[in-house]
């Protein structure tokens, strides 16, 4: 079997790659692909019904396929190629793509891979919860698959798991079609969703959020009947004498989303263990040369303005790498305290860089700083720090002393 | 006048249907009726998957005789039968002087039950075997081979349909009568069936099919195991199954590691009594328990590489007092029901020992009457063509030859959408999600469905012609929708 050559094939026709193949076309780049296992481009966005997309893109707020239809306008004006129902199947290291279809098995050999496959949902199995394993049993997104793509109602009567965004969007959601939900639960001491949500998916109607509390039992041996829910002290561990049962008949889980890199890991892309996706320098190439990831499947995204940003970023710089000019990035950043991660994780030091973090906790007044050499070479105030918002932080190139490794630390600590 | 089969069994497991197609060598009427909506779904699909040596059971009883038989006739069977299984060989890991003793007493107690082959190996053969396992010396058995039981299972059930067999599920007994003709008369929730032979495969209900028959001698002791599932990252790091010094009292084998056909690696069972024998949950204190335990030979048990967790019970004739095995009860009682036979207690090794109790079962059948050969016996069955086991040629054939091949249904696994239309209107198709969970492997990956369980269900909906509200997951009355968000 001859592969096929290309010059960059995107692996997920969703926000991410959709944007990424835009601005590759404008940038000049004519010989790419866009490979998409669904039937329609546009990925997670089209069972996002709601609004409040766009924002920052688009400084007006669009409904999910609003928004990605924006980007599929482009892209088939653009005549830029996209093949759907086309599943990627294997990609190895050299950059040889084997995708298949109903067409049959093609293999792609291309100069640059682009991988914006996106996230997936943490499922009850990770979490270990215990119990019976009847069905009524959903997390948030599969739920939002149903009702909103597929048209199943999936039950009368919920109680949500995890103050994820999904998940409180599909408390409302759910409400809105005549189910009554009972509260939201949370492990956590703090929200793991936007504050927006909570005001208007919760708060507006009516629905309780309890914090330090998680579900602990499952109770029901064909449909689900109740759910077992108790407090958990400051290591999360459920505190005996807590529990209280809710009847429900559906118990919705929004407890996180996971970088889907199994293609990745194929390849031999380097994971970060903190965001599970690819380590990568400022130009969102992985540790694999040619190979570069953006989007969901590099960090989870709050929001889907940034990805699309992050993408038209990353395409700048596969252009530019297509025309054979990045430098290597031999600075590595670690993190301490309250940072969680960064992204990049690597840089040349060479240009001026935004570096994306999380904090671990929420924070008040805070400060980060960027260290090398023993020396703070910078230093920025935070009113407050989310973990659920993504922050970002200027380091311009000529802060740095040296090659050697910088930390990013908070400033308090 | 409804149909008189010749032998109506009872349960459709691993054994009722390899009893079924041991009997389908044979001129008679057969069918299984089974209380579950599908084949396999209790004690037969909720194990270690292993297929057993036969070195833990007492030399002969019947649990040894049976146990090393159906290891040593295994291969046959998995040829026939198209099963997949790997004899991966098996080690039980020791730690002090007293494991020591105990594992030459097991291999003395495995060479007099006719195992060839086993050893008491030191430090480096474990690193060699299994580089990442804890133990100072180990019990080698070269025969022990893992399984997919469900395939196992499935495998049979098919080749006795094809061969002639009826199955009947969602078809509970809810009572027998003998009447003056000497036929059975079977009452079931899916309506009254006729039998000159009632053989009492019922597992888990096995006692109380006994009891309809007029045969009050047994009580079963239901001793759930659980079980984590871990993710197919870790699948290099344990190519065999790997198990502690057992102690049998607590009734099982102890907290053990194995590696699934498919790359997962299973840890468990506990051994826990339990009143209620539909009873499948898993439960917290077990999970660390688990946790501890497997940890002692396998140190990388992290939370994070769980991808779930499930629990199986044992039908145990030993209650929890006098611990241990109690051998299986095979036999026809000629003075209270001389064309019944029962097959109770049919625990571990019971998987392992499936055909061998089977032709046990002919055996004592063939005291009664006389049995003729069906000459028409196909004893070959072959499996519907996998996509993701081949190379990238092959593969391309297949979607050529059958386009739905080029559909993956399942990312994490790979599975297409002829591999889950094959698993809904193959023979014996299944009408639940879990049905084609089993059959194809659909959904059992990392994402545990997240992907493919909207694309599943709309398929078994639109195949089978199932409304939204009637769809089932797994159990009766395991509906997923309550309707449509808007009529359409």
């Amino acid at each position: 079997m001859k592969p096929v050559r290309k010059q960059a094939v995107i692996i997920g026709g969703g926000p991410g790659g959709l944007a990424a193949a835009v601005r590759l076309k404008k940038n000049g780049i004519d010989d790419l692909l866009i490979l998409e296992r669904e039937h329609w481009p546009g990925g997670i966005l089209r069972q996002c019904i709601h609004d409040g997309f766009g924002l920052t893109r688009f400084g007006e707020t669009l409904s999910g396929p609003e928004y990605a239809q924006r980007f599929i306008n482009e892209a088939r004006e653009m005549k830029i190629p996209l093949n759907t129902d086309t599943t990627v199947i294997s990609l190895e290291h050299d950059k040889t793509v084997t995708a298949v279809s109903r067409a049959g098995l093609v293999q792609y050999q291309a100069d640059a891979v682009i991988l914006a496959m996106g996230c997936r949902e943490r499922t009850r199995g990770a979490l270990s919860i215990p119990g019976e394993r009847p069905s009524g049993v959903f997390t948030a997104g599969t739920a939002q698959a149903y009702i909103n793509l597929k048209n199943k109602m999936i039950g009368r009567r919920a109680v949500i798991l995890g103050s994820g965004d999904i998940g409180m969007i599909m408390a409302r959601r759910l409400t809105l079609e005549g189910a009554k939900v009972d509260a939201v639960f949370e492990i956590q001491s703090y929200a793991s969703g936007l504050p927006r949500n909570i005001e208007q998916c919760l708060n507006d109607y009516g629905i309780p959020l309890y914090l330090n509390h998680t579900v602990t039992k499952i109770k029901g041996s064909s449909r689900l009947e109740a759910v077992e829910v108790s407090r958990v002290d400051e290591n999360r561990n459920p505190i005996p004498g807590t529990e209280k049962e809710y009847p429900c008949d559906t118990l919705i889980l929004s407890v996180g989303l996971i970088p889907e890199n199994e293609l990745s890991l194929m390849a031999g892309v380097e994971l970060d263990p903190r965001t599970k996706g690819a380590v990568v320098d400022e130009f969102y190439q992985t540790s694999v040369p040619g190979i570069f990831a953006a989007g969901n499947v590099l960090h989870v995204h709050d929001l889907v303005d940034y990805v699309s940003l992050e993408a038209e970023r990353l395409a700048d710089a596969v252009t530019a790498f297509l025309h054979g000019k990045l430098s290597p990035a031999k600075i590595s950043i670690r993190t301490e305290g309250g940072i969680g991660y960064t992204v990049p994780q690597k840089i040349t030091g060479k240009q001026d860089v935004t570096l994306f973090f999380r904090p671990r906790k929420p924070m008040r007044g805070g400060s980060v700083e960027v260290w090398q050499d023993g020396c703070c070479i910078l230093k920025k105030k935070y009113p407050r720090l989310l973990p659920a918002e993504m922050e970002h932080l200027s380091l311009p190139a000529s802060k740095l002393f040296s090659d050697s490794d910088i930390k990013v630390v908070t400033g308090d600590e | 006048m409804t149909h008189t089969y010749d032998v109506l069994i009872i349960g459709a497991g691993v054994i009722g249907c390899s009893v079924a197609r041991e009997l389908s060598r044979y001129r008679l009427s057969v069918c299984v009726v089974e209380k579950g909506p599908d084949i396999c779904m209790e004690t037969s699909n909720r194990n270690s998957a292993v297929l057993h040596a036969g070195y833990n059971n007492t030399p002969g009883s019947a649990m040894a005789r049976f146990c090393v038989e159906g290891n040593r006739t295994f291969d046959q069977v998995a040829e026939e039968l198209d099963i997949p299984y790997r004899r991966t060989g098996k080690l039980v890991v020791g730690f002090t002087d007293d494991d020591l003793e105990a594992l030459k007493r097991l291999k003395e107690q495995g060479t007099k039950n006719g195992i060839r082959g086993m050893e008491i190996v030191g430090k480096d053969f474990i690193q060699q075997k299994a580089p990442l396992i804890k133990g100072n010396f180990a019990l080698w058995s070269p025969t022990t081979a893992i399984l997919s039981p469900f395939q196992f299972t499935f495998g049979m059930a098919e080749n006795a349909a094809e061969n002639g067999v009826e199955f009947f599920c969602g078809s509970e007994v809810t009572g027998i009568a003998s009447g003056p003709d000497e036929n059975y008369t079977v009452y079931t929730r899916n309506g009254v069936f006729r039998s000159r032979w009632i053989i009492n495969c019922a597992g888990l209900g096995s006692d109380r099919i006994s009891a309809m028959l007029g045969i009050e001698d047994y009580t079963l002791h239901p001793c759930r195991g659980e079980y984590f599932v871990l993710d197919k990252k870790l699948r290099d790091f344990l190519p065999l199954p790997v198990y502690p010094v057992p102690n049998y009292r607590t009734g099982g084998l102890g907290i053990h590691l194995t590696p699934t056909l498919d790359g997962n690696i299973l840890v468990g069972p506990s051994t826990e009594y339990i009143s209620d024998r539909g009873d499948y949950s898993t439960t917290r204190s077990i999970m660390d328990m688990l946790i501890r335990d497997g940890s002692r030979i396998f140190p990388y048990l992290k939370q994070e590489y769980f991808i779930r967790s499930f629990a199986g019970i044992r039908p145990k004739l030993s209650s929890k007092e006098e611990g241990g095995y109690h051998d299986f009860i095979i036999e026809r009682r000629a003075d209270i029901a001389p064309h019944a036979i029962n097959l109770v207690g049919i625990e571990s090794p019971g998987l392992t020992s499936a055909v061998p109790i089977a032709r046990e079962v002919i055996r004592l059948m063939a005291e009664a009457e006389d049995l003729q050969t069906n000459p028409d016996f196909k004893p070959i069955r072959r499996r519907f063509p996998t996509f993701q086991d081949k190379s990238p040629g092959e593969q391309a054939r297949l979607i050529r030859k059958n386009p739905d091949y080029g559909e993956i249904v399942c990312r994490c696994e790979t599975i297409t959408k002829a591999e889950v239309l094959q698993a809904i209107n193959g023979p014996l198709g299944a009408t639940t999600v879990t049905g084609v969970k089993y059959r194809c492997r659909a959904m059992m990956g990392r994402c545990q469905g997240g992907y493919c369980q909207t694309r599943i269900t709309e398929l078994l909906m639109k195949e089978k012609g199932i409304p939204p509200e009637a769809l089932t997951y797994e159990r009766q009355g395991s509906y997923i929708f309550t309707g449509e968000v808007r009529s359409s």
